[in-house]
């Protein structure tokens, strides 16, 4: 660590995933300066998976999970502030303005600003009843609002659409999902994997229709009713939609910051401008994996950029190369992801679909490239610690008689190529 | 209320009272206990929520599932015996104190 940045004061924005593990790593490393975390959420910062599981259900926890103790940000010298924006950056001065006028001046600035819920593009979409899900404040509306729903639509077969469709399910609720596309989760799966999960989902009752969006959502006295592209109709007390999300830049590009899609970040997390980062979902960074600048929306790639983040504060210059993982639970569904799959990456099927515990390896040019779980953990942390080593490996292998990843992880490691 | 003491690898011990229902993992999170991390919420996927459980208390346990069984052989600190997901135990009537060994790495 050099001198300067030893004591120089670390500004934060975004109290989320990222920002506080920004905040913990350069405590566990050392920094002995002084931390602002600016948060312009209510409350102690929480997790937001459970959010869309766990705390849907009938029996759910009280409180959210938080992201840390209450009492962290005090044991560890580190000052939150809640219910506080960051209103502008000047990054000459090297100075941020808060909501309430007050300025924090900083020697390195992270932004951990995450994202936000993509609009729903279509009339009624802000009627009442109709529900997006980001933020606690909107999981507690959703929980007051699934007491007395009877027929939900789901706008979107994304992650966070079918995780709220199985939980609505699982409480015995009649259950719509529209989805514009061919397919579900159609950005992130393979599509072997993905009318894996079709077929899934309508054994379980949920009334999946693909290839079909919504056109409006009406108000007529007796309650909302959900118009869709082919024209049907689905009568509903409480519509979720999950449309995607946008990166949170507008401060960032107010303040002069390079974007694309998030803010553009070298590969130890820089901005191109002296003293600023950006971490987590508002990031967009130079991916070894993919081979091209990504963005991600992940616990693993916000708390993974937040530690190297801290890292790179104290001087360090290494890239970021950590492998991506990812995962969604489903009802009973239990979805593991390590790598990520392309369009066009040939899927090797391992185990048996038909008993609910498989996995699907991807290979692209010969190289395994990712690798889906379906209820099979072993699969998933064995193909975590070798997708990134670039491992050849033929179709065969991955099928012969005996193999399993575990034994080939095991080996792949004690070999290095 | 119910009891967990998370005993850490320094010997330093705490105890901390929560709702009946509540996961171990939870339980150390809420209160801040270090070494547990819980970066999964609790869904049986990270394996950061490791721990030993003491013997005494063993009989009391819900079973391991396949799944946690799995994770178990993954995580960052050798698995024991005693080893358990924290988020997979939750104290309750028949389990009403515990205590627990918190691994020495758990990332
Ligand atoms: C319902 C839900 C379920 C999810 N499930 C999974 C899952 O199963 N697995 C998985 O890997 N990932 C999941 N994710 C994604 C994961 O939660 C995110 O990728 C992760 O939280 C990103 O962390 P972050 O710190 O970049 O952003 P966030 O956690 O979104 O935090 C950003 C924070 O910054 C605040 N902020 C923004 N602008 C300002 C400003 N100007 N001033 C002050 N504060 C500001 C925001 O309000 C927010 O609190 C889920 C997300 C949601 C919403
Ligand atoms: S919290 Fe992730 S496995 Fe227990």
């Amino acid at each position: 660590m050099d001198s300067t940045a030893a004591h120089e004061p670390v500004v934060i924005i975004g109290g989320g995933q990222a920002g506080i593990q920004v905040a913990d790593s350069l405590r566990a490393e050392g920094f002995a300066g002084s931390i602002t975390i600016v948060n312009d959420e209510p409350g102690n910062p929480y997790q937001r998976p459970p959010l869309s599981k766990d705390y849907l259900a009938v029996d759910a926890p009280a409180e959210p999970l938080p992201l840390r103790g209450a009492e962290f940000f005090a044991d560890k010298d580190i000052v939150l502030l809640q219910d506080t924006s960051a209103a502008a950056v000047d990054t000459v001065a090297r100075r941020v303005t808060l909501s309430d006028g007050n300025t924090l001046a900083y020697g390195h600035l992270v932004f951990a600003t995450g994202a936000t819920n993509r609009a729903l593009p279509c009339p009624g979409a802000s009627l009442p009843g109709v529900h997006a899900l980001r933020s606690l404040s909107d999981a507690e509306a959703l929980q007051e609002a699934l007491a007395e729903a009877r027929n939900v639509v789901v706008i979107g077969a994304g992650f966070i659409g079918l995780e709220f469709a199985a939980g609505a399910r699982a409480r015995g609720l009649r259950v719509t999902v529209l989805e514009f596309a061919p397919r579900p989760m159609g950005r992130a799966l393979s599509s072997t994997m993905s009318d894996w999960f079709t077929a899934r989902h309508l054994a379980d009752g949920i009334d999946l229709r693909l290839n079909e969006g919504v056109a409006a959502i009406h108000e007529d006295g007796a309650g909302l009713s959900v118009e869709s592209t082919t024209g049907a109709r689905y009568a509903a007390d409480l519509v979720l939609y999950g449309v995607g999300v946008t990166p949170r830049t507008e401060l960032a590009e107010s303040a002069g910051l390079p974007l694309e899609n998030g803010i553009v970040v070298d590969q130890s997390l820089r901005t191109s401008v002296e003293g600023v980062l950006a971490v987590g979902d508002c990031a967009s960074f130079p991916n070894i994996h993919t081979g091209a600048r990504t963005r991600l929306e992940s616990v693993q790639n916000a708390t993974d950029q937040g530690r190297h983040a801290a890292r790179s504060i104290l001087g360090a210059s290494a890239p970021y190369t950590d492998t991506p993982w990812f995962w969604s639970t489903q009802g009973p569904i239990r979805l593991q992801i390590a790598g990520i799959s392309a369009p066009g990456d040939h899927p090797v099927l391992l185990g048996d679909p038909s008993g609910g515990k498989f996995s699907i390896a991807l290979l692209r040019a010969g190289v395994l490239a990712a690798v889906e779980s379906v209820n099979a953990p072993a699969d998933h942390i064995s193909a975590r610690k070798i997708v990134g080593l670039g491992l050849v490996v033929s179709p065969e292998a991955l099928t012969a008689p005996g193999f399993n990843l575990k034994a080939f992880a095991k080996e792949a490691l004690a070999t290095p190529a | 209320m119910p009891t967990v003491t998370f005993v850490q690898s320094t010997g330093e011990s705490i105890e901390v009272a929560v709702a009946e229902g509540t996961s171990l993992m939870r339980a150390a999170v809420t209160n801040g206990i270090d070494g547990i991390v819980g970066e999964c919420g609790g869904q049986a996927m990270c394996a950061t929520c490791h721990v030993f459980v003491r013997p005494e208390y063993a009989g009391a346990l819900p079973p391991v599932s396949d799944d946690e069984d799995e994770m178990l052989d993954c995580t960052t600190s050798e698995r024991t015996e005693a080893s358990r997901l924290g988020c997979q135990v939750k104290v309750s009537a028949e389990l009403p104190s515990i205590v627990v060994d918190v691994p020495a790495d758990q990332v």
